[in-house]
């Protein structure tokens, strides 16, 4: 196996890991702050890269303006979600919650469907589609562009919850909602700023995807599976064990593809969360009740 | 009491002999199609032509005079469905021909229904199962996969390409056309050098891709339907991959060089139905003029381009009208007519059905193309 197949395998985890990871994130914010499983992520990633879409051809806007603008209307789905469906509960039990994100996911799978077609559409990547040769192995500028987003949005969680108010405040209630009540903090605000964060944090992570992927109405299901698998691995933190279990994930993909057979490939996903929900449902790297931010 | 069930029984009598009005004023003829769900790339487009075809020969005043209807189900794509569907249409409507199912798993479903109570069925699917060996009642519009699959081999043969490597997707279509072209390329004397496999929703394939050309083979034959090759079109471009790159029929629409974009997609080959380069198709050719018309007036009732899909149901509604108009309007005799069809000029080739050959086309069905400067353009 020469050294230049492997590096190509793992410079592809990488990115694909990326992905996983940024959507993975997602995943955690929300579950940390409402101790919900948010299934519909997913749909967020999906609408970044429809409403970019949208931005760029019905309103003919250049794609620097396009992004923010995308990110912007699905972080506001986003709230009219929290608003309209998780918050008016009555009996916030977390099977209840997690059967309306369920619901909602398909609802909002559906609405997308009527609005842009059943068809897959492109985007055009950020800067240009001339591959770039490291070592023997070959990556796109749009994969560069990925990890570097992926990176600053992870740093940028990082100095929000543990060096702002509200950051902090968002920790408290994961710890101990009914404390953080006690202390004056309003919990049910708290929610609604992790659904802002994770709406918009998942619409990135769809925007910057699509043109490598390609984006449609039904992209949300399966890319939602494998950041929740990164989530898993992860422990549900929202911090850097998350982003490990994304890479980790695509990068035994790709290799697994590579060297044992391509047929398996969602296989070692989903082999892998089974392993880790039965042996450490605490996560990989997480001791048994650790901090989860 | 006594009232009360005449009244009932005068409402049985009008609903009766306004049924049987309705079915001596009318032909009806059926339609199965995956409208929604998994398949509906297929059922869409054939629902919409299938309605755009009735409505056109109505508005010319039918088929011999006779007005058609049409009763359209949409199946989900899940066989269950569409063998009920089917008992529907035969019991209830009364159709006289079945157009679809859109899937073969679903019309080899179907397939016993209107055996039993002889209706005949035409098959929008692909799948060779459906039509060999030939079934009394059933026939089908797509030409065999195999066909499309011998296109390119004898194309590669032609090249002098002696290995390739294979890139299939899990799905059904995927799938048959591994097993076809592995059997094909046994037989024609080629070597099968790697044989990978990509999910439908995969949005990476430079790990297949990598090893496929660590292997170094003449030539790669992908099979699937978007998005996945216009994934792994994009791929072959960023790991500088410079051996031929063969696709699937399955891709043969203008909305593949969209999304793998024009530049990646330079010089990919495929085995196309004429719908899709009818433009670049020679003056003389028969099918021209009928699949410009079909483009354009599809274009003009529903905005998008007419796809290669829509043309199944093109081919059935003609293959049904033609037997109705030479023959008569009874599924007996509708069935006798389309399996005398010969030399009839359609969307997917030129059909000449026989007893034993329930599909009726053959390797001039397709054309191969490759794509120059983001478009079709005819190999000679």
């Amino acid at each position: 196996m020469q050294f230049d197949q492997i590096l190509q395998y793992s410079l592809s985890g990488l990115s694909t890991g990326a992905i996983y990871a940024l959507i993975g994130i997602g995943f955690s914010i929300i579950y940390n702050a409402t101790g919900i499983i948010n299934f519909a992520q997913g749909e967020f990633v999906m609408l970044g890269g429809l409403v970019t879409l949208s931005c760029l051809e019905l309103l003919q806007l250049p794609l620097w303006a396009a992004i923010p603008c995308a990110v912007a209307v699905c972080t506001v789905i986003g709230v009219l979600f929290e608003r309209l469906a998780i918050r008016p509960l009555r009996q916030p039990t977390p099977i209840n919650l997690v059967i309306i994100t369920i619901g909602g996911s398909i609802l909002i799978r559906g609405l997308a469907m009527l609005v842009w077609g059943k068809d897959t559409h492109a985007i055009p990547p950020f800067s240009g589609d001339t591959p770039i040769a490291i070592g023997g192995a070959t990556i796109l500028p749009q994969h560069l562009w990925i990890l570097a987003i992926t990176l600053i949005i992870i740093i940028f969680n990082k100095l929000y919850f543990y060096h702002t108010i509200s950051g902090k405040a968002m920790r408290a209630c994961s710890y101990n909602r009914r404390a953080a009540g006690l202390v004056g903090i309003d919990v049910r605000r708290m929610v609604l700023f992790s659904f802002i964060i994770s709406s918009a944090m998942g619409a990135v992570a769809g925007i910057i995807v699509a043109p490598l992927t390609m984006t449609a109405y039904d992209v949300g299901v399966m890319l939602g599976l494998k950041g929740f698998c990164a989530a898993i691995i992860g422990g549900m933190s929202s911090g850097i064990s998350t982003v490990i279990g994304g890479l980790l994930l695509g990068i035994l993909e790709s290799l697994g593809a590579g060297l044992i057979s391509s047929g398996y490939k969602d296989a070692i996903a989903f082999i892998i969360l089974l392993l880790i929900l039965f042996l450490r449902p605490q996560g990989l790297f997480g001791k048994a009740d650790s901090e989860r931010v | 009491m006594k009232k009360l069930s005449l009244l009932f029984s005068s409402i049985c009598l009008v609903l009766v002999t306004a049924s049987l009005s309705l079915a001596a004023g009318t032909i009806k003829i059926g339609g199965l199609f995956a409208v929604t769900g998994p398949a509906s790339f297929l059922g869409e487009p054939e629902k919409k032509t299938l309605e755009l075809l009735v409505k056109e020969a109505n508005a010319k005043g039918g088929i011999n005079g006779v007005k058609l209807e049409a009763v359209i189900y949409d199946t989900g794509g899940d066989a269950t469905k569409a063998v009920q569907l089917a008992t529907k249409l035969i019991k209830d409507d009364k159709v006289s021909v079945i157009i679809g199912p859109s899937t073969t798993g679903e019309s080899m479903a179907v397939i016993p229904v209107v055996e039993k109570e002889k209706v005949p069925l035409i098959s929008c699917a692909a799948g060779i199962k459906i039509t060999d060996p030939a079934k009394h009642w059933v026939f089908k519009t797509p030409a065999n996969d195999h066909v499309a699959a011998e296109k390119i081999l004898n194309y590669m043969a032609a090249k002098k390409q002696k290995s390739f490597a294979l890139l299939t997707v899990t799905d059904g279509f995927g799938a048959s056309g591994r097993e076809q072209i592995k059997a094909l390329a046994k037989q024609k004397g080629f070597t099968v050098v790697a044989d990978e496999v990509y999910g439908p929703k995969d949005t990476d394939m430079t790990a297949q891709l990598t090893k496929i050309r660590g292997i170094k083979p003449d030539a790669i034959i992908c099979w699937g339907t978007n998005p996945g090759p216009a994934v792994i079109t994009k791929n072959v471009k960023q790991l500088g991959i410079k051996t031929p790159l063969y696709m699937s029929h399955g891709v043969a629409s203008k909305k593949y060089i969209e999304l793998a974009g024009a530049d990646s997609a330079e010089g990919v080959m495929l085995p196309a139905g004429k719908l899709a380069v009818y433009d670049a198709l020679p003056k003389n050719d028969v099918q021209k003029s009928l699949l410009k018309s079909y483009d354009q007036s599809y274009k003009k009732a529903y905005g998008v381009e007419a796809s290669t899909f829509g043309g199944y149901a093109y081919d059935a509604f003609l293959l049904a009208t033609n037997a109705i108009k030479k023959s008569g309007s009874t599924p007996d005799l509708i069935r006798a007519g389309i399996e005398r069809t010969s030399k009839l000029v359609s969307i997917s080739g030129v059909f000449n059905m026989s007893a034993k050959d329930h599909n009726g086309l053959d390797l001039s069905a397709f054309e191969m193309v490759k794509v120059v400067k983001g478009d079709w353009a005819l190999i000679k």
